[in-house]
Formats: structure tokens, sequence, C-alpha cells
């Protein structure tokens, strides 16, 4: 098996680093070939591409939960934060013990545990709900509880896999604000994977775009607009001009 | 159980409990209309026999009185009740920690679920009477027989639904605690149990009906040691007591419905905060 965490291979400030990274499946498929990223502490970067590219695979890639079948992933498994697409709560504990999920599978002892889930409901505006249980709460308002639950780990590489694609409008853009401010204040490397470019583009410094399957990064953007950004940052023209280009480049790997 | 004493409360109780127990009141309404109509029936049947068959199906309150309340009858009939009601429940028990045991060590090691599974779904379709015979050899005609001829007949349902229920953990969850690397242990007691509860009490609730079959079936194959109700209903039959052969069916309905109740009691209770089989 290759090796694939380690912190010596990560660059002074490299959250994420893949290099060369490819991953063939057992039957032949190639789903990513010749991925090259890196990550610092400090960005946030949105990855787009067609259906099926291996998006989400190259979060598993990054987390660990997947093996590449060539190249080197480097990551500081220690703290890295994963939202998948799902809330994936376990629906017989209450929020409040959903959120302390990973603290109690880390040990922490009690006490320093509900301290900091109450500290995190309170961030995520959920310290109301902390008695319910999951299947009370909407879908906007589980995806909170998913956040927080990564966020008491405090990490600092966070990976974001569509976390929002199920939502309405008004609930991802609010989630969306909310998550850059705690982007802002908490400065952890960001990895978000989305279907919308303009999600993307509000949240990132910088945009990836990848290629069909096998997947490849085939464009970058850097996104120029200072934190904190208002919503109003959507509507401004040259948030447009950037949408449209990542819009274009997307469009060329599709047809 | 406690649903039969509601529609007699309802009208005793503070208007909002009130109209909370008319809900209960209606869900309880046709059984109880169809209960209604059918001791009717029987009581039709009954009376439409010429004496010389009457016996056959003594009318209800015959068999009330006679089978049930007159004081011969039940000094009889309640220990047998007992007797077999701990029969039950004991070879139930047994059933649920191996059959847990062997579901769990199935999840463990697919191999061995592969090695044995066939060997459950053979146990299940064997006939149990057909081995009974085998069992008053080794065993002798003992309580150890008919217990196990109880577990034989209720074990099925426990492991196969238990492991169901461990296998059914949503994939996401399963990585989530794959990413803490957390340890097969952890995984079995935080995410796993907890995750097969909705389908493990399924089975218990099957189980539970099938021990009290498999008590009645033993003490009916065996008959030795102290009578249960399966020994009483052959030896009615035999002495032409019919109305105390009614009322020790009747028993052995109730001690099947009692078991029943009970486990879909615990299991809406157990499941009613999060799991939608016990929604509202």
């Amino acid at each position: 098996m290759v090796h694939t965490l380690s912190r010596r291979d990560l660059g002074e400030k490299d959250a994420l680093a893949f290099s060369g990274v490819a991953l063939t499946y057992p039957d032949g498929t190639a789903a990513l070939d010749e991925v090259e990223l890196s990550v610092k502490r400090g960005e946030f970067v949105s990855i787009v591409g067609p259906s099926g590219c291996g998006k989400s695979t190259l979060l598993k890639l990054a987390s660990g939960l997947v093996a590449p079948t060539a190249g080197v992933v480097s990551v500081d498994r220690d703290r890295l934060g994963y939202v998948f697409q799902d809330a994936t709560l376990l629906p017989w504990r209450k929020v409040k013990d959903n959120v302390g999920l990973l603290l109690e599978l880390h040990k922490v002892p009690k006490a320093q545990r509900e301290a900091r889930v109450r500290e995190t409901l309170e961030l995520v505006g959920l310290d109301a709900f902390s008695e319910h249980h999951p299947r009370r709460l909407s879908g906007g308002m589980k995806m909170r509880v998913s956040l927080a639950r990564s966020l008491t780990m405090d990490p600092s590489i966070f990976l974001f896999d569509e976390p929002f694609g199920a939502l309405d409008e008004i609930t991802r853009e609010r989630l969306n604000e909310e998550l850059l401010s705690l982007f802002i204040d908490r400065g952890f490397a960001g990895v978000f994977v989305t279907h919308s470019i303009y999600e993307a583009v509000y949240l990132s410094t910088r945009v990836v775009v990848m290629s069909a399957r096998p997947g490849r990064i085939v464009a970058e953007f850097d996104i120029p607009f200072p934190y904190p950004r208002g919503p109003e940052v959507r509507f401004s023209a040259e948030f447009a001009q950037i949408a449209g280009k990542v819009s274009y480049a997307l469009r060329g790997q599709i047809a | 159980m406690t649903q039969l004493q509601s529609p007699q409360r309802a009208g005793e109780a503070t208007p909002a409990v009130a109209s909370r127990n008319s809900g209960r009141g209606r869900s309880i309404l046709p059984p109880a209309l169809l209960f209604c109509g059918i001791l009717a029936v029987w009581e039709a049947i009954s009376a439409s026999l010429s004496p010389g068959r009457k016996y056959l199906l003594p009318s209800p309150q015959s068999v009330l009185v006679h089978g049930l309340l007159a004081h011969d009858a039940y000094s009889q009939i309640l220990p047998s009740f007992v007797r077999t009601a701990l029969l039950s429940l004991g070879g139930f028990l047994v059933a649920i920690v191996f059959g847990m045991i062997v579901a769990a060590v199935m999840y463990r090691f697919r191999w061995f679920e592969r090695a044995a599974f066939p060997y459950l779904v053979a146990l299940q379709a064997v006939p149990v009477l057909a081995i009974a015979p085998l069992m008053a050899v080794v065993f002798g005609y003992s309580d150890m027989a008919k217990g196990l001829i109880v577990v034989l007949i209720a074990f099925f349902p426990i492991p196969a639904n238990f492991l169901l229920g461990l296998r059914s953990v949503d994939a996401g969850l399963v990585d989530l605690f794959r990413l803490h690397r957390t340890g097969w242990w952890t995984r079995f007691f935080k995410l796993a149990l907890p995750n097969s509860l909705p389908q493990l009490l399924t089975g218990f609730r099957i189980s539970a009906g099938l021990a009290v079959i498999g008590a009645i079936v033993g003490e009916e194959f065996f008959q030795a040691g102290v009578p249960g109700l399966g020994m009483r209903l052959l030896q009615y039959l035999d002495q032409v007591e019919y109305n105390r052969l009614y009322g020790a069916l009747i028993l052995s309905s109730l001690l099947g419905i009692g078991f029943y109740s009970f486990f879909t009691w615990l299991s809406h209770r157990l499941l009613r905060s999060w799991h939608e089989s016990a929604a509202g």
C-alpha cells in the first residue's frame, strides 16, 4: 500500500498536499489521474466538476478513508474535519450528544466535553435545541449539528462534501455566510466540493475545476474578494465575471 | 393490556387526558367490536348444537364459569399457566442470549456468517416435532428437553433480525467512525448495536410469540414433570372436560398475546424518540 499520510511531506504551511495522485479501481476504471493540489492554512479551495468526476473521491483520499493507487497525499489527520453530503447524525442521540460524539471517541473527559459542546452549539445557534433528537430538526439545522460536531475537534483542515446540496437556496446562502464567518474566525484550511459555481466563488480563495473521469485538475481561479464578504458580493459585476469564467471552464469539460 | 382500561377511565379523566384517551379508544374500538362479534357467533353456534353434541362447544359463559372461574378449575389451571409462562420465558431468554451472540460473531467475522448461516436456516426449517423423539432419548422426558424445544422454535428470528440491524448502518456513519480510527468494539457499541435496535426488537416480538408455541408443543410432546398448559390441554381432551379445555386454550392465547404486547410496548417506548416505526 502507498504510504499516504505523514506530516514530514507537508510544506511549511500546507495543510493538505496531493502530488501525482491517481486512483484506479480494481476493475480498471480510472477515477482520478495526476492530481496536484496543495491547500495552505487560511485558504479556502472549492472544487467544481462534472458529476462523477471524482470530486468526492478526492476528499476521501484527502481524509485517508481511501488510499491512492499512485502518488502521495499529505495531511495532518489528527486535526481533520469532514462534513459529508448527509448530516450523518446518530438518530438515537440528542443533538448535544451528537455534537459531543467525536470528543467522546477521542476520550475527552466528560466535563470538558460538555463545556465544548455547549460552546459550539452556541456558535452555530443551536443551543436551544440541544435536547432534541435529530428527527425533529430541519435539513439546515441537521447540517449545522454536523458542522458543530466537526468544529468541536478544532480542525486545521476542513473537508466539505457538498454539504448544502440538498438545502433550499435561502438556507444554503445563510449557511454559506455562517461558514465564512467560521472560516475567518478559526482560520482552518477549507476544501469544499460543490455543484454550485456561485457557492464556490462566494466562499473561496481559489476555485479548482476538474475534468470528467478520470478526474484531473484542468483550471484554477484565484478569487480576489477580501474577507469578510458580505452577501452583496454576490451581486457585483466582478463576481459575475469570475463565475462566468469558471462556468466556461466547466462547460469545456462537460462538452 | 393497559389499553383495555382506557375507555372506562376516559369518563373520569380531565378533558386533556380524555381527548388523548379517546384517540386510544378509537384504536381499540374495532378489535373490541370484533371480539363481541366473535363471542356472539360462538354463542350462536353453541346454542344451535343438539344437546348430545353441545359438550363439543360450550357457550362462552359456561367456559368462563366452569372452565376458568370455578375453584377446582383455576386452582389447577393457574399454576399450569405460570409454569408454561416460565418455561416460555426461560427458553426465550436463552434464545436471546445465544441468538445475539451468534449474530454478533457473524457480524464480526464474515466467514463465520458464510459458514453458519445456512445451518441457521436449516435449523429453522427442521420440523421440531421431528427431532423431539431424539431429544427425548438424549435428555429424557425432562424440563431440559422442553426448554430446548422452546429455544429451537424461538431462536431464528433473533440472530436473523439482529444481524440485519447490525449490517444496516449508514455508510456515511461508518466512514465517520473510521475517520476517527475507532476500534471494532467502539463501532459495535456506539454505532451498530443502537442502530440494530429496531430490527432486534422486531426479532424479540416474533420470537416471544414463538416461545409460547414452543412451550406448549414441548409440554404436549413430553407430557412429564410439573404439568403446564400443554399437558392440561391433552388431559382435558382425554377427560372430555371441554369447558376447561377451552379455558386452557384461552389462557394459552393470552400468554402469547401478553408476550407480544409487552415487546410491542417496549419497542415503542425505546424507539419513539428517534425511529420512524414508532413515530407519534
